[in-house]
């Protein structure tokens, strides 16, 4: 199914989850602010919520240094 | 006549009264005279609203006096709208003690700083700590050098670990928030808590300012509404990529003029 993936469409997976999409995408859970559907996930939401055709996801990855 | 503010007091002066004549009749032995934020010669004609302070170089002034003359070269304005601002910083290492110190050299009214770590030597390489501090608390030694710089700011520290259920209550009450962490997982952390708890609040946070690749590739950029982020994004602190001053205190700097920006009611990007 197509999705909007930081702006830009993205073919993934039917019935995938934000953790598999992110596993299949390389980056790790507890370093990404997540945004669905312009609603801010929360850790619990971002391990549990399916994705659906259509969805806008913005995923914005932190590095360590500071 | 004319009204002018001479040293933060109302006066009434003579129209054609020169910056000159003003210090003789007020404060002879002062030796900088300073005009609407601008250091200005002596002959320069008063005019109605002009903001004049003057300075006797070397001498302590007196305490009342101190903030006004502090303040003196400030963009006039600013000083007002700042002085009754109040930033959250999380985090006092290499990011948030340049941060807090760029704000309390510009009068921030508040600060409300947090972090649980104590001052090592390799600290020392970029974060605003001094030798003889090595083993306190960096909340402490903060306010230490802080209220060194300015006396006349409000600290309140915070010696802990910032979570998501402690972070609402320790940064209530602020104008602008900053992430200032070094761990990934914790900058995500926060940052999602924020959004979340305080969206009308705007938040300053940082990805990305290791090593010493070039200073223009270290940006400021708008990711949603009230959520602004600074650095290059992908320069992780490593091993062959170590966090260095200079790096650092640019997206220090980035971060401390984006909510001075934002304290003045403008965009920072």
């Amino acid at each position: 199914m197509k999705i909007e993936l930081n702006g830009n469409p993205q073919e993934i997976n039917d019935n995938s989850t934000i953790e598999e999409l992110l596993e299949q995408l390389d980056l790790q859970i507890d370093r990404v602010v997540l945004e669905l559907n312009h609603n801010i996930l929360n850790a619990s939401e971002s391990r549990t919520t399916a994705l659906c055709e259509g969805d806008k996801l913005e995923i914005i990855e932190f590095v360590g240094g500071g | 006549m004319i009204t002018i503010l001479y040293n933060e007091n109302s006066l009434a002066l003579q129209l054609g009264t020169t910056l000159d004549q003003l210090r003789l009749q007020r404060q002879p032995a002062a030796d900088l005279l300073i005009v609407n934020g601008f250091p200005t010669p002596q002959g320069y004609l008063l005019q109605e609203g002009d903001q004049v302070i003057m300075i006797q170089r070397g001498l302590v002034p007196q305490k009342d006096q101190l903030e006004a003359l502090m303040m003196a070269r400030h963009t006039p304005g600013v000083h007002a709208l700042i002085s009754k601002s109040c930033v959250g910083i999380a985090g006092a290492g290499g990011l948030g003690s340049n941060i807090a110190i760029a704000l309390a050299r510009i009068g921030v009214g508040e600060l409300i700083i947090a972090d649980f770590d104590l001052v090592e030597p390799s600290n020392l390489n970029r974060q605003q700590y001094f030798y003889d501090q090595i083993g306190l608390p960096k909340v402490d030694a903060l306010k230490e050098n802080l209220q060194r710089i300015n006396p006349y700011i409000k600290i309140t520290t915070f010696n802990t670990r910032i979570d998501r259920q402690n972070l609402p209550t320790i940064f209530s009450d602020i104008d602008v928030m900053v992430e200032a962490f070094d761990a990934p997982d914790q900058k995500a952390m926060l940052t999602t808590t924020h959004l979340q708890c305080a969206p009308d609040c705007p938040l300053v946070a940082a990805s990305g300012m290791a090593g010493y690749a070039a200073s223009n590739s270290i940006k400021t950029r708008k990711i949603r509404h009230n959520f602004y982020l600074v650095g290059d994004m992908e320069t992780a602190a490593q091993p062959g990529q170590g966090l260095m001053a200079p790096r650092v205190s640019i997206a220090a700097g980035h971060q401390a003029n984006a909510v001075l920006r934002l304290l003045l009611g403008e965009e920072p990007t």
